[in-house]
């Protein structure tokens, strides 16, 4: 659901308890199969490759922490991994960043 | 980039870059045609100065759309891009307006004042060319003083503190040997490899023959990307080999994405569907004179039908297909090969018959090289009255 760069060495350890956001050098550009992202600063591109992981990634920062946010777009339980997955693989490249001070 | 595989019954990325985009992923602009080297296989042609190339103005209207459309990045090349006098002042405006810049250079103006100003921007990435791993490889292709000038731009990039450049080297038969001294060279000064394919494009057209690698070199070449391959940028250009084993071994995007994620922008806005296809016949439109890049992208008739599932034509029976979908556009048309048929360079083989049958080379239509310099005539006019000199000497 996510195409990305090699991870960099010094990522944070992704835990969906927390309140994650996109980092701000990250731009959003929708296209028909979800979305593109670019970071800026590291000059990544990820695909997000369905709407659902678009919907969650871009609501980051309504939920105190990644679960609910993707409670809130519909991913139960039982199709939890996948996304926490995807998530991570975001969080390695930088994409995603910790909200420190929610 | 590395893909891993949708839970959910979505479309593979692939067959929607198929379809196209609303806006290019990348994308090419050659700011100029005018260059200090005139390299054999310059893909443009390039040499001398379009008069009608565009205006500062123009430039940032370019620019303007590009952030509109969210096209995150260009790749700036030419020509030599940097010898345009307002080279800087769009690369800031184009950084400022977010669309980030990678721009290709031949490393004449990266003295230790411009690497120092590069290395304090966050936005601007420097790929320097480099054809060999020696100067006695890389002056072959791209001129006397060409090696020394880019490991000069190399060295003030890496002092200035300006990390991970890009050296961008053209794979050819002379240098396909050389891919771990290139490797070396990038690490020295923390400078990322980027190795790319040659297209019989523009001037390449004349040296193609000689300078494409071999069969052979093509199975040591993919060989080495699968081995050591990890954190080598490709461009996605060596599609062409992934037959050569398991699916997915290549790492990158195993598509053509002419018109559909990548064009060209040329100096005087003519939009291309790729780098590799300046040709009237990849011309889509030009954004002065069709109502701006956007129009051209979305609504060209040429993209449009770059957009529509394409025939496997004489391919369709090979089991590889699937893998390489034929291979480079670019590439068959410059060497006067159907559109629909095998790659030149194929590594099942069809290429061979294909390129030995009768094929006619198309006429470049773009063409900025150089005349080749003049010899002055000191021989004197045989009569007063002779005032064209050709008409003096040889044989009356």
């Amino acid at each position: 659901m996510v195409a990305s760069p090699q991870p960099t060495a010094d990522a944070q350890a992704f835990d969906p308890d927390v309140r994650w956001r996109l980092h701000p050098q990250v731009a959003v550009r929708p296209e028909p199969f979800g979305a593109l992202l670019y970071h800026f600063g590291t000059r990544k591109l990820s695909f997000l490759k369905n709407t659902t992981i678009v919907a969650v990634v871009t609501s980051l920062t309504d939920h105190p922490d990644v679960r609910s946010a993707l409670r809130a777009a519909g991913v139960d339980d039982a199709g939890l991994a996948p996304y926490l997955h995807a998530l991570g693989v975001l969080a390695t490249s930088t994409m995603l960043v910790r909200e420190e001070n929610p | 980039m590395t893909t891993t595989m949708p839970p959910s019954p979505v479309p593979r990325l692939v067959d929607q870059f198929e379809r196209g985009l609303d806006a290019p992923i990348c994308l090419t602009w050659e700011l100029t045609y005018a260059c200090n080297l005139s390299c054999v296989h310059c893909l443009s042609s390039s040499g001398k100065r379009d008069p009608r190339e565009l205006t500062t103005r123009q430039c940032k209207d370019v620019i303007d759309e590009l952030e509109r459309m969210q096209v995150f990045y260009v790749n700036i090349g030419g020509g030599e891009p940097t010898v345009r006098s307002d080279f800087w002042e769009l690369v800031d405006y184009a950084t400022e307006h977010h669309v980030g810049v990678k721009f290709s250079t031949n490393g004449v103006r990266i003295d230790e004042k411009v690497a120092a100003k590069l290395a304090a921007s966050d936005y601007v990435d420097v790929q320097i060319s480099l054809d060999g791993a020696t100067a006695e490889v890389n002056d072959a292709v791209r001129g006397p003083g060409s090696f020394a000038m880019a490991i000069r731009a190399l060295e003030n990039l890496s002092a200035a503190g300006f990390r991970d450049a890009k050296i961008s080297v053209v794979v050819t038969r002379h240098n396909v040997g050389q891919l771990d001294e290139f490797k070396a060279l990038a690490d020295r000064y923390g400078a990322t490899l980027r190795i790319t394919r040659l297209r019989p494009s523009g001037r390449g057209a004349d040296v193609w023959d000689e300078l494409h690698p071999t069969a052979a070199q093509q199975v040591a070449l993919y060989d080495w990307l699968v081995a050591r391959g990890d954190g080598i940028l490709t461009g996605d250009s060596f599609f062409h080999l992934s037959g050569l084993g398991q699916p997915g071994a290549l790492a990158g995007l195993n598509l053509c994405g002419a018109g559909r994620v990548v064009c060209l922008i040329d100096p005087v806005g003519d939009v291309y569907a790729c780098p590799f296809a300046i040709h009237d016949r990849f011309l889509a439109g030009n954004i002065l004179s069709d109502s701006g890049f956007q129009n051209v992208w979305q609504n060209s008739a040429l993209f449009r039908e770059l957009r529509e599932p394409q025939s496997a034509g004489a391919c369709g029976s090979c089991e590889h297909y699937d893998g390489c979908r034929g291979g480079c556009m670019a590439a068959k048309f410059f060497t006067g090969l159907p559109m629909d048929g095998p790659d030149p360079e194929c590594v099942q083989g069809y290429g061979e018959p294909a390129l030995a049958a009768e094929r006619r080379i198309p006429k470049s239509s773009v063409d900025h090289s150089r005349a080749i310099p003049l010899t002055v005539i000191s021989r004197r006019p045989r009569r007063m009255c002779d005032d064209n000199p050709l008409t003096t000497g040889g044989v009356r």
